[in-house]
C-alpha cells in the first residue's frame, strides 16, 4: 500500500509572453514561493522532480541539469521528467511516488518553461516533433494536428464552432481575476468567430498564447503535513496513459488514453461517479475544443455532450460544476509544463480557500487537474481532496 | 492569496523593450544538419511510392493491414508478416485549411491538409497529406473520396512528396 501523500504548498510566477528572468531564476521564484507557502525551508526537502517541455524553445540542451539550482535540487536525488504538454501534471505525479513509496518525506515538484527565446516564433520548434520522413516534408506545423483533431471532433458529434468558442469566452473572463494571467479578457463568441483564421477551424482566439513562467508544489507525507496543519490536502489519485504514436491511425474524435488515465486515478481515489464526486476541475485547454474533448475523456460528459454542458452555464466558475476557474491556458497563459502545474496550484488554492476572487462559490472538497501532450496522445490526471 | 505569500514574482519584458534592444539579449543561431535513415518499413514504403504504389504491412494475428507500414505490430507486439499493396484512393478522415506556415508566418495561398484513410488498408488506417484541385472550400468534406495525384515517374525520388496531393474522385 502506498503511503498517504499531501500537498503542503504551491507557488507560481507571472505568466507573460516574455520574461526578464532566466529559466532557472523563474524556477527559483516559483519554488521559493511554494516553500514559503508551505512554511518550510529547502533543508527539509528530501527529493526534487523538475518538469520542462521540449528543449528547443530555450536552445538549452539538458534542461533538467540547467534548471537544477533554481529548482532546489542541488545535492539531492533529483531528476527531470518529460511527457510533452502533459509534463505539468505528470511532474507532481512523479513527486507523489517519491513520497508514497516511503523514499522521501518531502518532495518538491517544479515546472518551468520559457518559450520566448526562439525566433521568430516559438511555433517553429514544434516542427521537430513530427515524423522526419513522412510528415515533415509536407510542411507540417503543430497547429495542423490540432485543427485536424478539432475538425474530426466537430464532425463526429455535429458540433458548431460557436459552441466551442464559448470555452474561450469563459476562460479568458475567469482569467481576469488571476493575478498571474497573460490574456484575461472580456470577449464574445463573435470576437472568436471573427478572429484571424490560423488553420481552420482553429482561429486566433481558439488558441492559448505562447508564454514564459514557472510553477511549483510541495508534496509531503501525511505525518509531515499534519505537523503543519490539522486539515491537509491529500493526493487522492493519479493516472497517466498514452496512445500510439501513429496518430493518423487513431480515432481523433475521442481521447481514449485520457479515459484510461482518468479511470486509473478514479480507482485509486475510490470515485465511481466523477461528475458527482468531483467538485470542480482544471482540465487542459491549450485550445478551446480541448476543454470539451477532455471533459468527455474524463467522463464528466457523455461523448459529444460537453458543448451542451458548457452552453448551460454549468461549467462557469459559479456554476454547478466549475471547469477551469483559474482561467486556464486560454486565459492565464501556456508556458507548457508550468501551465499544467498552474492547474495543480489552482486546485490546491481552491481547496485551501486561497483563490481570492477566483474562489468558486460552492464548498469544494475534491478537485482534479489534467494535462495533455506528446503527439496529442498523453494524459496525466491528479486528484486532490480535503476532508 | 495565501497568508504567507502576498505577491506573485516575475518581471515582464514588453514587446517594445524587446524590439528596441533596451533589454540585454544574447543572440545566437545554429544550422544543425541531420541525415535520417528511413528505417526498414518506411524505406520499402518510399521505394514503392517511387513505383507509384502504396504499400502496407499485414499482421496475421490481429489481421490488420497497417498504413503507414511498420515491421512490428504495436498491438500484438510481434513482427508483422507480409507486404500488402493498397489502392491509391481513400477517404478524407478529417481536414483543415492552413493559413500559417511552419514558423507561424502567413501563407500567400492556404494549404488544404487531410488525414486520408487508404482504401485496401484496415479501417482508420491512413496518413497525412495535402488536398488540391479543389474548386471551392465548401467542396471539402469529411468522408470525401479522393485519389493520389503522382509526380511524373522521372521526377519521383522515393519521398512522401512523390504523391503531389490527393484530389476529389
Ligand atoms: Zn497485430
Amino acid at each position: 500500500m502506498p503511503r498517504k501523500v499531501c500537498v503542503i504548498g504551491a507557488g507560481m510566477t507571472l505568466f507573460r509572453r516574455r520574461m526578464l528572468e532566466t529559466p532557472k531564476e523563474l524556477a527559483f521564484e516559483a519554488t521559493r514561493m511554494a516553500l514559503e507557502s508551505a512554511g518550510i525551508e529547502r533543508k527539509e526537502v528530501d527529493t526534487v522532480v523538475a518538469g520542462s517541455a521540449p528543449d528547443a524553445f530555450d536552445g538549452v540542451h539538458m534542461k533538467g541539469e540547467y534548471l537544477l539550482d533554481g529548482s532546489g535540487g542541488y545535492a539531492r536525488p533529483y531528476s527531470r521528467v518529460f511527457v510533452g504538454g502533459a509534463t505539468g501534471v505528470y511532474t507532481p505525479i512523479a513527486a507523489w511516488w517519491h513520497v508514497a513509496s516511503g523514499l522521501s518525506d518531502v518532495c518538491l515538484a517544479v515546472a518551468e518553461e520559457k518559450m520566448s527565446p526562439l525566433q521568430p516564433h516559438p511555433q517553429y520548434a514544434f516542427w521537430s516533433i513530427f515524423d522526419h520522413t513522412i510528415e515533415r516534408p509536407l510542411g507540417v506545423t503543430l497547429l495542423w494536428i490540432f485543427a485536424l483533431e478539432m475538425r474530426r471532433y466537430m464532425h463526429a458529434y455535429n458540433i458548431k464552432e460557436e459552441e466551442i468558442a464559448l470555452v474561450s469566452v469563459k476562460n479568458k473572463a475567469n482569467a481576469l481575476d488571476h493575478p498571474c494571467a497573460q490574456l484575461g479578457a472580456k470577449i464574445t463568441v463573435e470576437d472568436v468567430m471573427k478572429s484571424e483564421k490560423m488553420v481552420w477551424p482553429v482561429k486566433r482566439l481558439d488558441v492559448s498564447p505562447t508564454s514564459d513562467g514557472a510553477a511549483a508544489v510541495v508534496l509531503a507525507s501525511e505525518e509531515f503535513a499534519k505537523r503543519l496543519t490539522k486539515d491537509p490536502v491529500y493526493v487522492a489519485g493519479c493516472g497517466w496513459n498514452i496512445d500510439s504514436t501513429y496518430w493518423t491511425n487513431r480515432d481523433l474524435s475521442y481521447p481514449q488514453y485520457l479515459e484510461n488515465a482518468a479511470r486509473m486515478a478514479y480507482k485509486q481515489a475510490g470515485i465511481k461517479n466523477p461528475r458527482k464526486e468531483i467538485d470542480f476541475a482544471e482540465v487542459y485547454d491549450p485550445f478551446d475544443y480541448k476543454e470539451l474533448h477532455h471533459m468527455e475523456g474524463l467522463q464528466f460528459a457523455k461523448k459529444g455532450e460537453a458543448p451542451k454542458m458548457t452552453a448551460s452555464g454549468m461549467t462557469q466558475r459559479n456554476g454547478e460544476f466549475p471547469i477551469n476557474p483559474s482561467g486556464g491556458l486560454l486565459g492565464v497563459g501556456n508556458p507548457i509544463a508550468a501551465a499544467g502545474m498552474m492547474k495543480v496550484c489552482e486546485v490546491y488554492f481552491q481547496l485551501t480557500n486561497q483563490a481570492g476572487k477566483r474562489q468558486v462559490k460552492k464548498e469544494v472538497h475534491t478537485g482534479l487537474a489534467q494535462a495533455w501532450g506528446d503527439l496529442m496522445q498523453y494524459s496525466s490526471v491528479l486528484i486532490l481532496r480535503r476532508n | 492569496m495565501s497568508e504567507r505569500v502576498k505577491f506573485f514574482p516575475g518581471r515582464e519584458v514588453s514587446a517594445e523593450a524587446f524590439q528596441s534592444g533596451s533589454v540585454l539579449l544574447t543572440e545566437y543561431s545554429t544550422d544543425l544538419k541531420y541525415s535520417w535513415a528511413s528505417g526498414v518499413a518506411i524505406s520499402k514504403f518510399l521505394n514503392e511510392l517511387k513505383n507509384g504504389k502504396i504499400v502496407g504491412r499485414k499482421c496475421n494475428r490481429c489481421d490488420r493491414i497497417l498504413v503507414p507500414p511498420r515491421m512490428f505490430c504495436e498491438e500484438c507486439f510481434r513482427l508483422t508478416d507480409s507486404w500488402i499493396y493498397t489502392k491509391d484512393t481513400g477517404t478524407v478522415n478529417t481536414y483543415s485549411i492552413a493559413y500559417v506556415g511552419t514558423d507561424a508566418s502567413r501563407l500567400k495561398e492556404p494549404l488544404y491538409i487531410a488525414v486520408i484513410n487508404i482504401d485496401g488498408a484496415s479501417p482508420g488506417m491512413g496518413f497525412l497529406h495535402l488536398l488540391n484541385e479543389i474548386k471551392s472550400e465548401k467542396e471539402i468534406k469529411v468522408g470525401m473520396k479522393v485519389r493520389a495525384v503522382w509526380k511524373e515517374q522521372s521526377e519521383r525520388t522515393g519521398s512522401i512528396l512523390d504523391i503531389k496531393y490527393f484530389k476529389p474522385l
